[in-house]
């Protein structure tokens, strides 16, 4: 059974310096009010693991948590370029950001590697591109049945998994709907695993078949109303994109990023 | 809105659109009804959500959200836009949109844009620059192309003619197009027939059958084979048969406009 705690204190047990952290949403269901609470906790040389890594890790990058990332397509979606990770990666602000780079393919079956207990994924994929050249975890694997020559790609094991959900009830059985992403597969890859959600109920309302982690395969659940914002919890709120556009003007330039992430982030307590 | 009683009345605006919007004209015109294609957000699905809404009704759109024959009635500011979930026959998680429906060839079209694209339709959106671990522009990266390169049944490429695009070679190959030519995508073992088409607001480019070479095969009104070269890193061959491309259409332009400007 899911533990019930607060943001602070989930996050404060359960991501540690050094973690391998994967924070999931495919554009939906994105944990920033979780990615906030670490950058407020001053995590370090984290290895911070997502297929689209968007606002909440720049804004994580940019504040110095991350010394490595793992994923597949780094980018402001429907904007532009993340400017914090483009400087960190470009320029080494504000410390150098290690790279390993897959496909969404590749990043996807790594998770369903992970979470089937198997220590690779099998693809077509790869094949013909540079990734292989410059990420080791990209390696050809012949099929002992047909002597294919196909794709390998190792297992991810996030040490936490952190995502966020529209509900739990209080043995913290998440239910989940909309755009469900990776989410399912990064909780079951990982260790351990943190669930936000907008509300906890005293009963979920029984939908059959409804995408649902059952909450003794996740380790806490914590009570966080527009948790994603200014992603989006599908019939709770919609997506903020007034805010993703202004990003793009906040995080150009280092000073006005770091003064905007004063005020809104760390001063904002643990409700930002 | 006033009414110019002395304007010439025809079925078509005259030269009364932008490059911008003949291109997307184009590449709609490219997608045919009842086939699935595989759509990435930007010109892409503008111009598959023309088609859908022109003469394509039942285009299936697939996002790699996990959106399954999304039927926006706006264009989504996002891979993850809600519209998509809410209008969709299906959503489906992540791994089962690249492994249960595009890897085995079930979607017809691949739609891609490109940063940098060459003479083969190779096409880069990792890193600007020769130096992977340096470069002078980090761009996204990958996400879903290179497998919806390599395994749609065909691909549609849009994107701006110019020659910061369009290079002699692509500094880093994210999807694989003809690779270094003819026989390339069979060494790779990649299962669908690759770029057929390349989109662009000069004109159309389509792979040569002998040399699997991007050969200028159409040029759009008011634009030239000059123009089109000046935009080419590499020396562009032109078709013998070099035809133009029919205009946007009153109707094809009255539903872009629609779509586009219900955007911020």
């Amino acid at each position: 059974m899911a533990e019930l705690v607060s943001l602070a204190d989930g996050i404060a047990g359960l991501v540690g310096d050094g973690d391998v952290v994967s924070m999931e949403g495919f554009t939906h269901l994105i944990p920033f009010a979780a990615g906030h609470e670490i950058i407020r906790q001053r995590r370090r040389d984290l290895t911070l693991v997502r297929m689209t890594p968007d606002v909440i890790y720049d804004q994580m990058i940019g504040m110095g948590c991350a010394r490595a990332l793992v994923f597949s397509w780094g980018g402001n979606p429907g904007v532009g370029s993340l400017h914090r990770f483009r400087d960190a990666v470009e320029n080494g602000w504000p410390v150098p950001l290690d790279l390993e780079e897959h496909s969404h393919a590749g990043m996807a079956n790594r998770y369903v590697a992970g979470a089937s207990g198997l220590p690779f994924a099998v693809l077509r994929g790869y094949t013909g591109t540079d990734l292989p050249r410059h990420t080791p975890n990209i390696r050809p694997v012949t099929c002992p049945f047909t002597g294919e020559v196909l794709t390998a790609v190792p297992a991810l094991r996030p040490d936490v998994t952190v995502v966020h959900a529209q509900r739990a009830d209080r043995a913290g059985n998440v239910q989940f709907w909309g755009i469900s992403g990776v989410q399912k597969e990064a909780v079951l890859a990982a260790r351990r695993s943190l669930v936000t959600v907008e509300e906890i109920v005293d009963r979920l309302d029984p939908v059959p078949g409804q995408v649902v982690l059952p909450g003794w395969a996740v380790t806490a659940v914590a009570e966080v109303p527009g948790g994603a914002h200014p992603s989006y919890a599908h019939g709770y709120s919609d997506r903020d994109n007034d805010f993703y556009v202004a990003w793009d003007g906040i995080s150009r330039d280092r000073d006005t990023f770091t003064d905007w992430m004063e005020r809104h982030v760390l001063m904002a307590g643990d409700r930002a | 809105m006033s009414v110019d009683r002395d304007a010439p009345r025809s079925a078509a605006p005259s030269a009364d659109w932008t490059a911008d919007e003949m291109m997307t004209v184009a590449a709609a015109r490219q997608l045919h009804d009842g086939t699935a294609c595989f759509v990435g957000i930007g010109l892409p699905s503008t111009a598959a959500n023309l088609a859908r809404a022109t003469h394509a009704p039942n285009l299936v759109l697939i996002y790699e959200s996990g959106c399954l024959g999304a039927k926006p009635g706006r264009l989504p500011l996002s891979i993850g836009d809600g519209i998509l979930a809410d209008t969709a026959d299906a959503v489906v998680p992540v791994p089962e949109v690249f492994n249960y429906w595009l890897q085995p060839g079930r979607i017809r079209t691949g739609f891609l844009g490109a940063a940098q694209l060459d003479r083969y339709g190779n096409i880069n959106t990792t890193v600007i620059g020769s130096d992977y671990t340096a470069p002078a522009v980090r761009l996204p990266g990958a996400g879903g192309a290179p497998e919806i390169a390599a395994s749609c049944g065909e691909v549609v490429v849009v994107a701006r003619q110019n020659r910061r695009t369009f290079v002699d070679k692509v500094d880093f190959v994210t999807s694989v197009g003809y690779g270094d030519g003819p026989g390339a995508r069979e060494r790779f073992g990649l299962r669908g027939a690759g770029p057929r088409v390349v989109i662009t607001d000069l004109g159309v480019l389509q792979p040569d059958p002998r040399t699997s070479e991007l050969t200028l095969t159409h040029l759009h009104p008011a634009a030239s084979v000059e123009q089109a070269r000046a935009a080419t890193g590499w020396p562009l061959a032109v078709a013998a048969d070099l035809a133009s491309t029919d205009p946007p259409t009153a109707a094809e332009l009255t539903v872009l406009r629609a779509l586009t400007g219900e955007l911020p």
